[in-house]
């Protein structure tokens, strides 16, 4: 099996982590017949005997790997995000209600699928996953933070679902940057005080060119990579409703219950503040080139700065 | 026991005035035979890693679970008592969480079996001799996860996995020729590549001899195949499906308590 290709997809990051978890005998790797894709194929060319193939089932790889949890394993389970949904009462019956700790991934998440269209464009997993108790929701930015969260979820002790990206995005971190980051805490980007940009996955490279091009207007933005969806990082919210007195969530995922969601929700029953979100705005995607896409559903750079524009005067 | 059992099963239901008493007596031989040979739990460690698991996962026949758990001492007849009321162990589905004893938090159809190879398979790679028991409903095995679970067993060459098919006949709505009949379930079981034992699941010698088939069988997964009768026991439940999941009235109790006393 090939090295992580080089680059920031997430999903690589996933792959790398899997190895280097490898030294703890109870870490084992579910698959659904889709190992080359989320990466955990990586995982299974170095340890076979503790790697499960579980063919395209992915109702009985969930509780497969509840059995697993039960019996002192600690589950890796991978498959598409969309096809995590299949199974999402396994996930909550199975996996979330008795608390067994496994981890699932979800790989090409999102829009950025490549061109297979709608079918296989999760826009709904970080909404529904976030509406179950026990369970910790995550979406890193690039292939660094990927593999680092994932390295973190091996002491975590709770069921975790991480939702990872298929494309290669620019890095958001380096080898250095990346051991600040801790599951539960937003990561500020870039400082600034006139609005919070709350960005996750792929998404934060858009937020990130976004606060450079409204630098140049004389707009400075604050940038955060909240890759931990639930459980939401409510101080850093706290202190940027202060800070900057409004916010844009950027997700590439519904605007319907995902991170834009989440922020609301946290800010009506707390501070409220105006919200303007960047998202799939409740409708299917379909077939096409990623920025053509991106473009097409409003979810990119300009969104952002529009966005950005219009909560500025909100406040 | 069984008897026993089936007593504390009727009670529990006419005290919550609420379960499932149909299905609960039609598997309790069959769990009263397994713990009954040689089954290895530690009562007063339940956790013990290395136990034998037993897996119910019609996990709405929770009475016969508690009931047998309750005669063997691992929880109490206060336990019992307080089932389906708030903050009691005995919750309405059978559950890991809150019960000592209790292997899995059942009660949405077709997950067991799928836990049950994830048990088998760790166990394997432990290096364990450990088995693992599951028992489905017949009407369970509409739910297509079952049959997902059966391929990947023998693909997992899960011989330590058996399952103890409670052929009822009877589901929640109807019998099951009404419902959706599914036919020969050993045929189905075997061209999935299990080893297939049927038995008449009330029937204690008949019962006992197929655990320890299956038990010795370590190199295929082993389906019993039990064939019962929904509310074995009670004359009036008996192939009644309206007591599938209906508590015994008052006057219902007492006449069940008649008959198995």
């Amino acid at each position: 099996m090939s090295a992580p290709s080089s680059g920031g997809a997430s999903r690589d990051g996933y792959g790398s982590a899997l190895l280097k978890l490898s030294n703890d005998p109870r870490v084992v790797v579910l698959e659904a017949d889709l190992g080359k894709s989320t990466k955990s194929c990586l995982f299974r060319a170095e340890y076979p005997e503790r790697t499960v193939s579980m063919g395209i089932a992915e109702q009985n790889m969930m509780l497969v790997s509840a059995g697993m949890a039960s019996s002192g394993k600690i589950p890796f389970a991978s498959t598409f995000a969309i096809f995590t949904e299949r199974a999402f009462e396994q996930v909550r019956n199975g996996i979330a209600r008795p608390g067994l700790v496994v981890h699932i991934c979800g790989s090409h998440g999102g829009i950025h699928t490549g061109t297979d269209g709608s079918s296989a464009q999760s826009i709904e997993d970080l909404a529904i996953y976030r509406t179950i108790p026990n369970m910790t929701v995550m979406h890193p930015c690039d292939d660094l933070s990927a593999e680092e969260l994932t390295l973190q979820l091996l002491d975590h002790g709770k069921p975790s679902y991480t939702r990872t990206a298929r494309n290669k995005v620019p890095r958001i971190y380096d080898e250095e940057t990346v051991k600040g980051i801790k599951i539960g805490k937003g990561n500020i980007i870039k400082d600034g005080n006139d609005v919070a940009i709350i960005s996750c996955g792929v998404m934060v490279n858009e937020a990130k060119i976004a606060a450079e091009k409204l630098e140049n207007d004389g707009i400075n933005a604050c940038v955060v990579d909240m890759h931990t969806i639930k459980p939401l990082d409510g101080k850093l919210i706290d202190k940027l409703t202060e800070q900057c007195g409004c916010f844009v969530t950027v997700e590439d995922h519904s605007i319907i219950g995902g991170l834009g969601g989440s922020i609301a929700e946290y800010l009506s029953k707390n501070k409220p503040t105006p919200v303007e979100m960047v998202g799939v705005n409740d409708r299917f995607g379909e077939s096409g080139g990623t920025k053509e896409l991106m473009s097409h559903l409003n979810i990119n750079s300009d969104a952002i700065i529009n966005a950005a524009n219009t909560v500025i005067k909100r406040k | 026991m069984a008897r026993k059992c089936r007593i504390d099963i009727v009670e529990m239901v006419h005290k919550a005035g609420a379960g499932h008493p149909g299905g609960s007596l039609s598997a309790i031989d069959l769990i009263v035979g397994l713990y009954g040979t040689g089954f290895r739990f530690k009562k007063d460690n339940p956790d013990w890693q290395d136990r034998d698991r037993f897996i119910m996962s019609k996990g709405h026949a929770s009475p016969a679970v508690y009931s047998i758990l309750h005669n063997l001492g691992v929880i109490t007849k206060n336990d019992i008592d307080g089932f389906r009321t708030l903050g009691s162990i005995c919750q309405g589905h059978v559950d890991m969480k809150w019960t000592d004893g209790v292997d899995f938090s059942a009660g949405s159809l077709g997950m067991g079996l799928s836990f049950g190879l994830g048990c088998a398979i760790a166990a394997k790679m432990d290096g364990s001799e450990r088995n693992i028991w599951v028992m489905i409903g017949d009407g369970e095995t509409q739910e297509g996860q079952i049959w997902e679970a059966a391929m990947a067993a023998d693909f997992h060459k899960a011989g330590n996995l058996n399952v103890i098919i409670d052929r009822n006949r009877i589901q929640n709505d109807d019998f099951m020729e009404v419902q959706m009949e599914i036919g020969d379930i050993g045929n189905k079981f075997e061209s999935f590549g299990w080893k297939i034992i049927e038995i008449d699941g009330h029937n204690m010698g008949e019962i006992v001899e197929a655990i320890e088939e299956a038990t010795n069988e370590r190199s295929l997964p082993c389906a019993i195949v039990a064939h019962t009768i929904k509310g074995k026991g009670v004359s009036f439940m008996e192939n009644n499906p309206a007591f599938h999941g209906k508590a015994p009235n008052d006057d219902e109790l007492k006449l069940a308590l008649e008959e198995l006393s």
